[in-house]
């Protein structure tokens, strides 16, 4: 598996990350080396394994659906970069 | 009286309570050293004015049971604390300022703890170095231009230079573990679900864990007592009954089994490790225990699948940076140009190739072969330990496969820094908790650690291995104080 210049600039979409042509030869080459170390897996047959998702395998704990934090609109919009008081604000989306 | 800088945790617990100092000098003491250095650039963030102000309040009205009375402490910058910004090392969060506190901080605040500033990390915690924070490298006071390790790499150069008299790090992959061995202090990974993750910047979340670093072990059970509960604000928290870790701290390893396991002799292992780990190994026989050799035999796979199952976790965690709610924002030409440049001028080279990372394991095509792949062999690395705590109660290995770097060596190739973890990396996988202490030197120096890893919620039998070899050990630091003029 090489990972090309076409599939960096996938990825780099797929990431919502804009990278410059200079910046993905480096990445192409560093993201080979670390996918040629990881590949390493696939020397084991794992065929019959049951995939490990949590560490902690209990039931989740259920809890009422209650409102806790209330009126705390302006702590959330408090570090918002664009400064609004009621809103959080984005570059126009629809025309 | 000794310098203040240099009691211990537990001692400068006891003298505040028989009065014999106040909150205000010990916090005055470790405020003026931190003033004095600031070559070692341990900070992002300092609250001096503010904690001198507590310390007067607690000493005005001191509540002498809490358990951390008055003491200042400094604590990585992963930590959201409540109007103290909050950066995790990242451009992206360098203005953020949080309006609520992490569970674990609020257990330190609870404590009768005060918090004097924010200490450097390897960016959102991915680095072994700290080389990847946007706040510039830290110093490891051991040596000019050595790095103290990483992530935690803020907080172990801090605590080896005495700026706090204890502080806590996040350990996803050896955070922890591997800067405590860099600079000869005593760092513990607890089992995952021991410290609620509410509130710390998340990273591999399956992972992350918070934990203490201290200068003996004995505040490093005092600090694992104040910062361990069960939290419903952290749906993995775990609700077992937490031990009493510093007042049940006890020497006696009397027929303890500690597994040696052959797989951690790894090709080109320094020699002095090697003795070390031997040294640590005849002590545990000198004070009655057994060594007894273990198999781990999927240890090899452990790192190439912590960089599918990390990475995977971090590029969703960090879908939250977008520019929209919170932190930096760049300038695009509509939505989607503005979130691809908030997050490539935000994120730096490392977060990048994380994210890249992650994004690719989890695409439609390559999760099965990738992510599904790695979650299966992560099963088989917990399997061995399962399989090992038949025979054994603890495990004995070096805690690096060697001493601390000089900065730069290794910032140009990443899969020779991920090498920097691979005995602390199958512990993250398998949710256990394990202690580094240091236990000798190399040729030039340096320090070196050896780690012990339990049962998972054992912290207390690890403690008490740990408190064994560090009595007959006798480790000392030397450090010069090179970095104050």
């Amino acid at each position: 598996m090489t990972i090309d210049l076409k599939t960096v600039k996938h990825i780099s979409k797929l990431s919502r990350i804009s990278i410059d042509d200079n910046k993905a030869k480096k990445l192409s080459d560093d993201l080979n080396s670390i996918f040629k170390f990881i590949e390493k897996l696939e020397e084991l047959d794992t065929e019959k394994i049951e995939p490990l998702t949590s560490i902690a395998e209990t039931n989740l704990k259920l809890r009422k659906d209650e409102i806790k934090s209330k009126n705390i609109r302006e702590d959330i919009l408090k570090n918002s970069p664009e400064d609004n008081k009621d809103f959080f604000v984005v570059p126009k989306v629809v025309e | 009286m000794s310098n203040i800088i240099d009691l211990k945790l537990f001692e400068l617990v006891e003298k505040i309570k028989k009065k014999e100092i106040s909150s205000t000098e010990v916090t005055k003491a470790f405020i003026d050293r931190s003033q004095k250095s600031k070559k070692l650039n341990s900070y992002i963030t300092e609250n001096f004015e503010n904690a001198l102000q507590k310390a007067k309040q607690f000493d005005e009205k001191p509540d002498f049971n809490k358990k951390l009375p008055g003491i200042p402490l400094a604590v990585k910058d992963l930590f959201c604390t409540k109007n103290i910004r909050t950066t995790a090392g990242s451009k992206i969060l360098e203005n953020f300022i949080p309006t609520y506190e992490s569970t674990v901080t609020q257990n330190i605040l609870n404590e009768g703890g005060i918090i004097i500033g924010k200490l450097n990390c390897d960016e959102f915690a991915m680095g072994s170095s700290n080389e990847t924070s946007f706040f510039g490298n830290v110093q490891n006071p051991i040596s000019e231009n050595l790095v103290p390790g990483g992530s935690s790499g803020g907080s172990s150069s801090a605590l080896a230079a005495k700026l706090t008299p204890a502080t806590i790090g996040t350990d996803t992959g050896g955070s922890i573990r591997q800067p405590a061995s860099f600079t000869g202090t005593v760092g513990l990974k607890p089992t995952y679900g021991s410290c609620s993750r509410y509130g710390i910047v998340a990273f591999a979340s399956s992972l992350d864990q918070a934990g203490p670093m201290t200068q003996n072990v004995k505040d490093c059970a005092l600090m694992l007592e104040v910062i361990s509960s069960y939290d419903n604000k952290d749906s993995t928290s775990v609700d077992f009954k937490r031990g009493q870790y510093l007042k049940d701290i006890n020497e006696n390893i009397k027929g303890k089994k500690i597994g040696i396991p052959k797989q951690y002799r790894v090709d080109g292992m320094a020699k002095e490790i090697e003795e070390l780990w031997k040294k640590g190994m005849k002590i545990i026989e000198d004070n009655g225990g057994e060594i007894i050799e273990i198999n781990l035999p999927n240890t090899n796979y452990a790192l190439p699948t912590y960089y599918i199952v990390a990475p995977a976790e971090a590029s969703s965690n960090l879908a939250r940076y977008d520019g929209v709610k919170y932190g930096f924002r760049s300038k695009g030409e509509n939505l989607i140009d503005m979130y691809e440049k908030t997050r490539s001028e935000g994120f730096g080279d490392e977060v990048k190739r994380r994210i890249m990372i992650g994004t690719y394991v989890l695409s439609s095509g390559y999760y099965d072969a990738y992510y599904l792949k790695a979650q299966k062999v992560r099963r088989l690395i917990k399997n061995d330990f399962d399989e090992a705590y038949k025979k054994v109660d603890a495990i004995l290995t070096p805690s690096t496969p060697s001493s601390a770097f000089k900065i730069g060596e290794k910032t140009n190739d990443p899969v020779s820094m991920y090498l920097n973890d691979i005995f602390t990396v199958p512990i993250n996988l398998a949710g256990l908790p394990a202690i580094s202490i240091p236990a000798g030197h190399d040729k030039s120096g340096y320090p070196l650690g050896l780690q012990v890893i339990g049962k998972a919620f054992d912290e207390q039998n690890i403690l008490n291995i740990a408190y064994s070899i560090e009595k007959n050990i006798n480790f000392k630091n030397n450090i010069n104080d090179w970095w104050i003029n």
